[in-house]
């Protein structure tokens, strides 16, 4: 591969970083929010952090995600201030939304970010926009597509394929298949086991991704990319990876899960420890690296909920801004 | 015999006793089993069809997240024999699957000059209160009682909720079924046997002769507080809730009106082409010779629902808005008002 030929030191310790990064951030707000200070509803990223990670290591800060509600891990992947991140959680001045957003919609378009979505696959059609957009311009911009086995049962995906296929866009659809879409399992709710052959049908190249494998994950989404900004059209990856914490804070049991499931789950398909484990790693980076980048995240994930908490509200004048009138 | 039940659950019991009452209704939306299969695990339904497909294994049905297709297979299901009950889950979902609702659902029974029925019935929940941000907390009901051809209900009590549930499994045209988020544990009396609340007929929850005050869903208990603190000022306010808006009960409006000669209407929704203003503008038409001050609507502002705390209180009308916009209809109040 031309353009990403395979990852070197600097850009494995960024690919460790990300994932880990991801991992704190959620893991803490796992714990805080328990206390109250969280508003609203939190969908976590946790064990999916390779697929963000994958993915966004291929792109540039030009190119552009469209997320989901659970959209933390695609956020801090395309580069979004984690302690502005953390603000708009807590609904706070400063946040990366100024607090009007919340965690189902953190954008950030000065990254890239066009935003988490609280509806299933909203975001899906604005990436083939994005895509449209940089064709018509001229640039060699990428557009990616976040979207979940739920999701991708929508309409709006479906449709968003026919077109990306018509139109030859450059975007890469990523299906991150966590195995549910809130209690349902895709055995109950897909019709099939997987979403690739419903591109493939369209004449889009598709391919299943293990998606605890962070570089499987980059190796797909890089050719995928690559094909995008050589004008070849659309891909899609169907990255298989199930999530660790429930669909929503404060409300998921897991009753629906199966014995043992989750803790197997974590105990052998956390992709962060998968990572480490990884040969290539081995031979390039030392546990004491990756110790080092833990520390350094520990203090930044730290970092950010203190300030989140001691954070003023948001002005009230807030409220009637950014809506161009009202009466 | 009568007990206290949450709103919630006097959804869940009207759906229990419909179903018990008529093999041809059916429930279904994105787990309302909650985890078909998983293996063999249930539960993570939430909200009034939890356990119900215990009692109904055969009637109650999980979907994938495929509004139009299962929105509009609910029309085509009500319109060959069966009294199907959809979920939206949150309104602001319709987005997806407008069309089933506006020129399918809505359009049959007129285009066919009443050979086709659609006795469907879509629930669907709505409002500020949970800190759920932009897309998922609007209150939508007015963008569906504006199309011929849809029923719309906004219980605002635990009693109204059962009774109305069972009216609009029994109507046989389309029903939108608001249920308010921030009431679902709210609790109230509820009569333990099947009844039926009819579809168009207001409740007077307060009777008085000074102004009347007509809210909706969640402003029902607003606009009572606000009557009882309205006392202390001398002034006897009449609550009505109309129940639904689509057909609305006029008569009980206009008649009040007719006796205090003031308006209030209080309604959560945008104040744009709403309810409020659509209320405001009937009683102008047809009962301005009693008007004895300017009508007052009570709404949210024409803004998006932000997500942060102090952002959402500010933004839903309360008891305060409207004891507010009672006093500025009275002229009395308002030259005291003006003066103080
Ligand atoms: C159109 C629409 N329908 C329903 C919902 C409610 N909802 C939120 S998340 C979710 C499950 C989504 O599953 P999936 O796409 O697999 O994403 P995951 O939560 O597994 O990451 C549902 C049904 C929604 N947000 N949008
Ligand atoms: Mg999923």
């Amino acid at each position: 591969m031309p353009d990403h030929p395979r990852p070197d030191r600097a850009e494995l310790i960024d690919i460790y970083r990300t994932m880990r990064t991801i991992r704190e951030f959620e893991e803490r707000l796992h714990a805080e929010f328990p206390g109250g200070e969280i508003p609203g509803a939190v969908h976590l990223y946790a064990g999916q952090e390779a697929v963000a990670a994958g993915v966004c290591t291929v792109l540039t800060d030009e190119d552009y995600v469209a997320s989901t509600h659970r959209g933390h891990g695609h956020a801090i992947a395309k580069g979004c201030d984690v302690t502005a991140m953390m603000l708009e959680i807590y609904g706070k001045a400063g946040g990366l939304c100024d607090g009007k957003g919340g965690s189902m919609h953190i954008a950030d378009f000065d990254r890239g970010m066009l935003g988490a979505n609280g509806v299933a696959a909203g975001g899906v059609p604005l990436s083939c926009g994005s895509a449209l957009s940089a064709k018509v311009r001229g640039t060699d911009q990428v557009s990616v597509a976040f979207v979940g086995d739920g999701g991708a049962n929508q309409g709006a995906f479906a449709e968003s394929l026919v077109l990306a296929s018509v139109w030859q866009l450059p975007v890469v659809f990523v299906v991150e298949d966590n195995g549910y879409a809130q209690a349902t399992g895709t055995r109950f709710h897909l019709g099939g086991r997987d979403i690739a052959p419903r591109a493939e049908a369209l004449g889009i190249p598709a391919v299943v991704v293990d998606g605890y494998d962070v570089l499987a994950v980059r190796e797909a989404a890089a050719e995928a990319v690559l094909r995008a900004r050589s004008s070849e059209g659309p891909t899609l990856l169907d990255c298989k990876a199930h999530r660790f914490f429930g669909h929503m804070e404060g409300w998921d049991q897991q009753a629906y899960r199966a014995d043992g499931e989750v803790d197997r789950l974590v105990a052998e398909r956390d992709c962060l420890r998968l990572f480490a484990d990884t040969a290539i790693v081995r031979q390039t980076l030392t546990t004491a690296e990756l110790a080092d980048v833990d520390a350094a995240v520990r203090v930044l994930i730290d970092h950010a909920v203190d300030e989140s908490k001691s954070a003023k509200d948001p002005d009230i004048g807030e409220l009637l801004t950014d809506v161009y009138v009202t009466y | 015999m009568t007990r206290v039940l949450s709103y919630l659950n006097a959804v869940g019991e009207a759906l229990r006793q419909e179903m018990q009452h008529d093999p041809s209704v059916v429930v279904f939306g994105e787990d309302n089993i909650g985890g078909t299969g998983c293996d063999g695990k249930l539960g993570n339904a939430w909200g009034p069809t939890q356990g119900l497909h215990e009692h109904f294994p055969d009637r109650v049905f999980d979907t994938p997240i495929t509004e139009s297709a299962f929105v509009g297979a609910a029309v085509g299901a009500a319109a060959t024999g069966l009294r199907p009950v959809a979920d939206l889950l949150f309104v602001d979902f319709a987005g997806v699957c407008f069309d089933q609702i506006l020129n399918q659902a809505a359009k049959l029974r007129y285009m066919t000059a009443g050979k086709a029925r659609v006795p469907l019935v879509l629930r669907a929940m709505y409002g500020t209160g949970m800190r759920r941000g932009a897309q998922h907390s609007q209150a939508l009901y007015p963008l569906f009682a504006h199309i011929p051809g849809l029923k719309v209900v906004l219980p605002a009590t635990p009693a109204d909720a059962k009774g109305l549930m069972a009216a609009a499994i029994r109507d046989d045209d389309p029903v939108i079924f608001f249920e308010h988020k921030m009431l679902y544990f709210s609790h109230g009396d509820v009569p333990e046997e099947p009844y039926v609340v009819p579809l168009g007929q207001a409740r007077v929850t307060r009777t008085g002769g000074d102004c009347t005050i007509v809210a909706l869903g969640r402003m029902v208990a607003e606009a009572e507080k606000a009557a009882d603190e309205l006392v202390a000022d001398g002034v006897q306010c009449e609550v009505i809730d109309p129940r639904t808006i689509s057909p609305l009960d006029t008569g009980t409006i206009y008649d009040s009106v007719r006796r205090t000669g003031h308006l209030v209407v209080a309604d959560e929704s945008n104040p744009r082409c709403g309810v409020a203003g659509d209320i405001a503008a009937l009683v102008a038409e047809h009962v301005f010779d009693a008007l004895r001050g300017p009508v007052r609507v009570v709404t949210s502002p024409h803004a998006p629902v932000p997500f942060a705390p102090v952002l959402e209180d500010a933004y839903a009308p309360g008891a305060d808005q409207i004891k507010a916009a009672v006093r500025t209809t009275i002229p009395v109040l308002a030259r005291q008002e003006h003066a103080s």
